[in-house]
Order: structure tokens, then C-alpha cells, then sequence
């Protein structure tokens, strides 16, 4: 298993399969297959798939955890930033083809609607994730408040989940799904720390490993 | 990569309909070889073609959408809350046989069953603008004649003031009734004298055809100057009464749908703008016109009455 998950062929056959989804709406795009509404089509994909990499971000830590597996570290910035890319475009989406670049437009979308207020603070806040993701950046902030900058991560997920409940009219069995999955991994978070809280000296976390 | 290629061939005097029928299967053909295992293949349209149908003077001056856009993006949440899912999975309705009950305050209460229906008025063809709620708009060629000949053989009485509608409800011929998240059966409701306005129509098919099942076989409203989810599809019940009727979008969330639900650009959505919509098939939005651009005829009906708080 260590083999397997330390093997770089691992990682790149995952940055393939991370990529599948955007392989889909482009082959989709090619064909046609986009619906009539190819915008709204393609906004709703690329969210999903945010959400998606946000909550499987999420969880590598508790099966890390789960399955003693450290080198399970190794994927999460990959996946993070793929979660980062499909946001990015679900937002060029929105800001193009739904705003047309408009300022105006976009700051009173931005004030008047809690769904898109939501969604831009979750946005904003993968902004500085993203920006750390190095490994020089762990450096130069160093572990501890490195780690502690990176839970923003929660609240991007949260923000997510909430984006998406907000904006659905009546079946709200997806975003509820989203924000099951978000409080159980949670909720092992809490249990974990406040299992190391009585413990002493528990093993210290790691950060990045060096790939 | 984005850009979906415009439907080159539309239904039109123009074409013949060979052509436009073999459009269809030729783009049929192509997107089941090329993707079987990604795309269901959309249900078949009904398929059946309307005799003697008359050309109406209701007709937009737009460019109308392709027969796929229409029948493949659909809100019909009895069969799913995707847009893309009630062309699969509206095929357990049975449009056939139909009746709809109609009675409440009138004179003479009747139920018509399809044959009755599809007789009772010359058809028209009308094109008409919809405009979703959910800020999307179509051109569609619609079949069918005006509500008021239907209302008008039954005799409302003089006390009658709305009319409410229903659509089915059958667990069995709507297995996925349980995801809708709205109660069902799906109502509807009019004031009776926008149920008696000539653009308000009771349709049976679109492009030549009766109406396939996901867009609301066989009998459904069309109400071109409000929001789509007023044109309640699968009609079984109409009912004139003296008091406002409950409506169904209106009764899951009073604050985002009226009882009215005219197409206003100054009155937005709690979550989102009604200014603007896009239209099937165009990438960019446009200007969303007041009363969906029949303003000249419907106006009238709303003299005194404010729309911001009767929306």
C-alpha cells in the first residue's frame, strides 16, 4: 500500500482524474450535449465539482486518520487546487456570460442576493489557500500558522453548501447531501480534537510531506 | 468549446417537413453513436402530427427555438427537478385516455374527455414568448385555442370570480412524485377575467404536434404575459370559484411567488434579478420586457392595482 500511494504514477493518474470532469464538458461541448442552456449547464458542473473537491479535500485527514495511511497527505493540495480551478471557472462562467463584466451589475448581485454573497466570501476565501499551497509558502509561514490559515478550508466548504441551498427552489436533497457530508467530517474533527486535548503529547500532524 | 451550434434549421412555413423531421434524426443518429453511454437519449416526442390547423395573428416577430430546446429543458417536478429529466422520464403518463372535470360556479358543468377538447375551437398556431421565473426565456410554437371558448361552454355564473386548475396526480404514472419538494397535486389559479383574456391559451401540442409528455400532455396553459409556472401542464380539473384559488409555488414560498406572478423587470426574485434572462439557445443575456412584451394587450387588466405588492 505504501508502495502504491508513494509510486508519482499514483499522482499523476489522480491529476488525470481529477481533470475528467473538464474532459467531460468539453467532449459534451464538442457534441452538443450541453442542453439547451450550455451557461447554465456548465455553471452548475463546474460548481458541483467544487464542492466535490472541497468535501474530498476534506476528508483526507480523517482517512489518513482512519486507515493509518500518512502518505495519504500527498494528494490534498493537488485536489484542493483542483477544487480551486473548477471554482475559478464556475466564476469566469458567471462573470461573462451572466454579468458581461458589468461592475455594477456584479456588486449589486454581489449586496442584494445572499446566494452569490455567500458564494463570492467562500471564493475569496480559497483565494489565500491557494496562494499558500507551496511548499516554500509552508516554509516561510511555518507550520503552525500555516495549518491554522488552511482550516479556512471549513468555512469555504461550509460557504459552498450554503451557495448551494440557497439558490435551489425546491428539492433540496443535493445541497443537504453536501452539507451532511461537510458536518460528519466535521464532526470527526471535533472528536479528534478533543481527544488529543486529554491526551499528552499526541504525534504531531503533519503539515506537507515533501513529494 | 462552449458554444452549442445554433439549431440551422427551424420549423417554419419555409421548411418542408421532411427536412425538419429528418434534422432531428440525422442529429438523433449522430449524438446516440457518438455518445450512448453519456446522454439517454431524450423520450421520443408524441410524435403526432395536428390536422387543420389555422395560423394565428399571435405571433412574435422573434426567432423561434429549435424543438429540442423545447422539449428537452423542461420544469415538470412530478417527474424530476432536473431540467434535462422529465424528457426522460415523462414517459409513464398516459395522455390517452384523458377527461378534465370542469365545474365550481357555472351554469353548466361538464367533463371533456380529449376527443371533445381537441374539437371544441378551430387550433391556431401561436408563437409566443416564455419567460421562466428562474430568468430563462423560449419562443415556442404553440397549439391550441383561447381558454375563454372552453370557459364560455360551461357558463360561469355571476359570482365566479377565478379560475383554479389541477394537474394529475397519480403515484403510479409519476413514480418520482416524492422528489418534487412541492405538495402535490400541482394547482394553479387566474383571476376570470385573465382566464377569459384572448392570449390566454389552452394548449394541446407545439410544433405541429401534440404536446409531448414532459411539456404537459396532453392539455396545458399557457399564460405567454407570466411566469412558465403558471401554464399548469396535464390538466384534469378546472375549477370557477369566488375566492383567490392556492397556488402551488405561491404556497411553498409565499415571499418569492405570487399569486399574480406577472413578468415584471422591477420586481426581482428575493434571490435573484428578473431584469434580465437569457434565451435558450443565446449565451448573453437580454432585457427582460415588461409583461413579457404583451404589455399592449394585458395592461389593462392591472389599472390600480400595484404590482410590487400584488406580485
Amino acid at each position: 500500500m505504501k508502495k502504491i500511494l508513494f509510486s508519482p504514477w499514483t499522482k499523476r493518474a489522480l491529476f488525470v482524474l481529477c481533470l475528467v470532469p473538464t474532459l467531460f464538458l468539453l467532449w459534451r461541448g464538442f457534441t452538443g450535449n450541453l442542453s439547451a442552456n450550455p451557461v447554465e449547464f456548465i455553471e452548475h458542473s463546474t460548481g458541483d465539482w467544487s464542492l466535490r473537491f472541497l468535501l474530498i479535500t476534506l476528508s483526507v485527514t480523517p482517512l489518513r486518520k482512519i486507515f493509518d495511511q500518512p502518505l495519504l497527505t500527498r494528494f490534498r493540495r493537488m485536489l484542493g487546487l483542483f477544487a480551486f480551478f473548477y471554482v475559478c471557472v464556475h466564476l469566469l462562467m458567471y462573470l461573462t456570460f451572466d454579468q458581461m463584466f458589468d461592475p455594477m451589475a456584479i456588486y449589486a448581485d454581489v449586496v442584494k442576493r445572499p446566494y452569490i454573497t455567500v458564494g463570492t466570501a467562500g471564493l475569496l476565501m480559497m483565494l489565500p489557500l491557494a496562494v499558500t499551497s507551496t511548499a516554500a509558502m509552508v516554509r516561510r509561514l511555518g507550520p503552525k500558522r500555516w495549518q491554522w490559515l488552511h482550516r479556512l478550508v471549513y468555512f469555504c466548504t461550509l460557504a459552498g453548501v450554503i451557495h448551494y441551498y440557497w439558490l435551489v427552489k425546491s428539492d433540496i436533497r443535493e445541497p443537504a447531501m453536501y452539507g451532511g457530508i461537510w458536518a460528519l467530517l466535521m464532526l470527526f474533527r471535533v472528536r479528534m480534537w478533543t481527544q488529543k486535548g486529554s491526551a499528552t503529547k499526541s504525534r504531531p500532524t503533519p503539515v506537507a510531506l515533501k513529494t | 468549446m462552449l458554444i452549442r451550434k445554433p439549431a440551422d434549421l427551424r420549423y417554419s412555413d419555409v421548411t418542408p417537413r421532411q427536412l425538419y423531421v429528418n434534422r432531428r434524426r440525422f442529429l438523433a443518429a449522430g449524438s446516440a453513436a457518438l455518445g450512448a453511454w453519456t446522454l439517454p437519449t431524450p423520450a421520443k416526442a408524441a410524435g403526432v402530427k395536428i390536422a387543420n390547423v389555422v395560423k394565428s395573428n399571435y405571433k412574435v416577430d422573434e426567432k423561434m427555438n429549435s424543438y429540442e430546446d423545447a422539449t428537452t429543458y423542461n420544469n415538470y417536478y412530478e417527474f424530476g427537478t432536473d431540467k434535462a429529466e422529465p424528457a426522460r422520464n415523462a414517459n409513464t403518463l398516459k395522455p390517452s385516455p384523458w377527461q378534465i372535470v370542469v365545474g365550481g360556479l357555472v351554469n353548466k358543468p361538464k367533463t371533456f374527455d380529449l376527443d371533445a377538447i381537441m374539437k371544441l375551437a378551430p387550433l391556431e398556431e401561436r408563437v409566443y414568448r416564455h419567460r421562466c421565473v428562474e430568468a430563462w426565456s423560449i419562443v415556442v410554437p404553440w397549439i391550441g385555442y383561447s381558454l375563454a371558448n372552453l370557459l364560455k361552454q360551461v357558463d360561469p355564473k355571476s359570482n365566479a370570480k377565478y379560475v383554479a386548475f389541477e394537474t394529475l396526480f397519480d403515484r403510479k404514472q409519476m413514480p418520482l412524485w416524492g422528489r418534487a419538494g412541492i405538495e402535490l397535486p400541482y394547482v394553479e389559479g387566474l383571476r376570470l377575467d385573465e382566464a377569459m383574456h384572448p392570449l390566454t391559451l389552452l394548449s394541446v401540442g407545439l410544433y405541429g404536434e401534440m404536446l409531448p409528455n414532459q411539456n404537459g400532455a396532453p392539455v396545458r396553459l399557457v399564460v405567454p404575459w407570466k411566469y412558465g409556472f403558471k401554464g399548469i401542464k396535464s390538466i384534469v380539473k378546472i375549477t370557477l370559484t369566488d375566492e383567490l384559488p392556492p397556488t402551488t409555488w405561491h404556497a411553498t414560498n409565499a415571499r418569492e411567488y405570487g399569486f399574480y406572478s406577472n413578468v415584471n423587470p422591477t420586481v426581482d426574485h428575493p434571490r435573484w434579478s428578473q431584469g434580465t434572462e437569457r434565451r435558450l439557445g443565446e449565451l448573453f443575456k437580454r432585457k427582460t420586457l415588461m409583461f413579457n412584451g404583451y404589455t399592449d394587450q394585458v395592461a389593462s387588466l392591472y389599472t390600480g392595482l400595484d404590482l410590487k405588492k400584488f406580485y
